[in-house]
């Protein structure tokens, strides 16, 4: 059974971070359905091991992220598993907004008129994150983009599905082993709305217990089952 | 896209063999050209560029493959920075598609891939990693070895969202070439995978070629 520890709620273009524990759970929810959000993922006891998209999609052999996927540092362990998904797509190789991409599609924005209304951008928030623990642009990759389907047609072009048509849409992540998280919740880079998204998400902060030794996602591969293997062996002190 | 280079080889300024397993790391100057040339086939060509003058600023595989709207890189190409500036455009292609989702093999994720007993393996990414020791006057580290480019490596992406290897495009004698459109730290690791059925379990030599802007 898990236990509700927490729950909060992030407006448009914010960031936040924070280190979950192993066993841990991150629910996000996609209130108004057209929300997406940015994430980073880092060992907090050793910042040089990193979230590694490449790694974490030619392991599952999938372009996409949904239920049964496991999140691969790129020292072979897992961060976390996704186990729940209503969306059923989401999206690791977008990338993140800039201020030029923001002012060229949405408009320039600025505190001075705006306040904390502005329309902020994915790469600064993960700036301002990175830096409260000494990470800078060197240690920033790509991230993750829940809530956002980006697919590629057999001729390799990119196609981005507008998230609205699935308001209420949940992911829930377990934490395998102990995580820094960086998150934004500025729009999608290739989000063509016509107007800045006003949206929000709530995230909740679950705990469980750990992943048994028939748990569905340590044996929904061979080779998750072998990066389970690497995270018991990192937990047992070996390594 | 399939082209052909206008370069002859007898022009170019630098020429060199790299060996499987080995990495080379080279300066490149705006305007001058690189061409990596796949001398026996379907051998990966795993590389990652940094500006010359500030290598905090490196490859982006987001920015390009997001502002180009494709997951393949070929002839036309710009290879984009994380500060989504251009570093080089692809000006020649005799293979006609290159990766750059499957990123580096490094030992750990050999151990997930394929088997915990693999991790003893030689590795690009620990290339990638005595490289930037031995070259410490270009200051990097292994904050810096990210997602890279798999030249001469096809990695099809289905519709429904399936990320599946394929026998490589190229073959012996084809090349991809690229002109630097700022000052550039190159760094690439001859891929020396044994698993990978690709290159027919048998990594082989690449050349790397160089000429200068005024060809």
């Amino acid at each position: 059974m898990t236990e509700h520890v927490y729950t909060d709620t992030l407006s448009q273009a914010k960031h936040w971070s924070f280190v979950l524990r192993r066993n841990t759970r991150l629910g996000l929810t996609n209130v108004s359905g057209d929300a997406n959000v940015g994430m980073l993922f880092y060992n907090p006891t050793n910042l040089l091991e990193r979230y590694c998209a490449p790694d974490t999609l030619k392991c599952q052999h999938t372009f996409k992220l949904t239920t049964g996927h496991c999140l691969y540092s790129d020292m072979g362990r897992i961060f976390c598993s996704i186990v729940a998904d209503t969306a059923g797509w989401h999206d690791t190789v977008g990338g993140n907004t800039t201020k030029a991409h923001v002012a060229a599609k949405w408009g320039a924005s600025d505190y001075q008129h705006d306040r904390n209304e502005w329309r902020r951008n994915g790469h600064d928030c993960f700036l301002i994150e990175a830096a409260k623990y000494g990470l800078g642009r060197r240690d920033l990759a790509a991230n993750v983009n829940w809530f956002s389907k980006v697919s590629a047609a057999v001729d390799g072009s990119l196609h981005f599905d507008r998230p609205s048509q699935n308001p209420g849409a949940r992911v829930e992540l377990r934490f395998e082993m102990d995580t820094l998280v960086l998150m934004h919740t500025c729009p999608h880079p290739l989000d063509p709305s016509p107007t800045y998204p006003q949206s929000s998400i709530s995230f909740e902060i679950l705990s469980g217990p750990a992943a048994s030794p028939d748990d569905f996602y340590r044996q929904s591969s061979a080779e998750n089952a072998r990066g389970f293997e690497n995270n018991r062996i990192f937990h047992a002190g070996c390594c | 896209m399939i082209r052909q280079s206008n370069l002859r080889v007898e022009h170019a300024i630098y020429r060199q063999v790299v060996g499987a397993g080995d990495y080379w790391m080279h300066t490149l100057q705006t305007g001058e050209t690189l061409r990596i040339l796949d001398l026996e086939g379907n051998q990966a060509a795993d590389t990652l560029f940094f500006n010359g003058d500030d290598p905090t600023e490196r490859y982006s595989v987001a920015d390009t493959v997001r502002e180009q709207g494709n997951i393949y890189l070929t002839a036309g190409s710009c290879l984009l920075s994380n500060a989504c500036r251009p570093m080089l455009t692809i000006t020649a292609d005799t293979v006609g598609r290159h990766d750059t989702l499957g990123g580096a093999c490094a030992a750990e994720s050999n151990t997930v891939r394929y088997a915990l007993e693999k991790k003893s393996m030689h590795s690009c990414r620990d290339s990638f990693l005595l490289a930037v020791a031995e070259n410490e006057h270009f200051g990097l580290t292994k904050r810096d070895i990210t997602h890279n480019i798999n030249f001469f490596m096809n990695v099809p992406v289905t519709p429904s969202g399936c990320l599946t290897f394929e026998d490589g495009l190229s073959a012996p004698g084809k090349y991809v070439e690229m002109l630097a459109e700022m000052n550039l730290i190159v760094l690439i690791s001859n891929c020396p995978q044994l698993n990978n059925p690709c290159n027919a379990y048998n990594p082989t030599p690449i050349e790397v070629l160089i000429w200068s802007k005024e060809n």
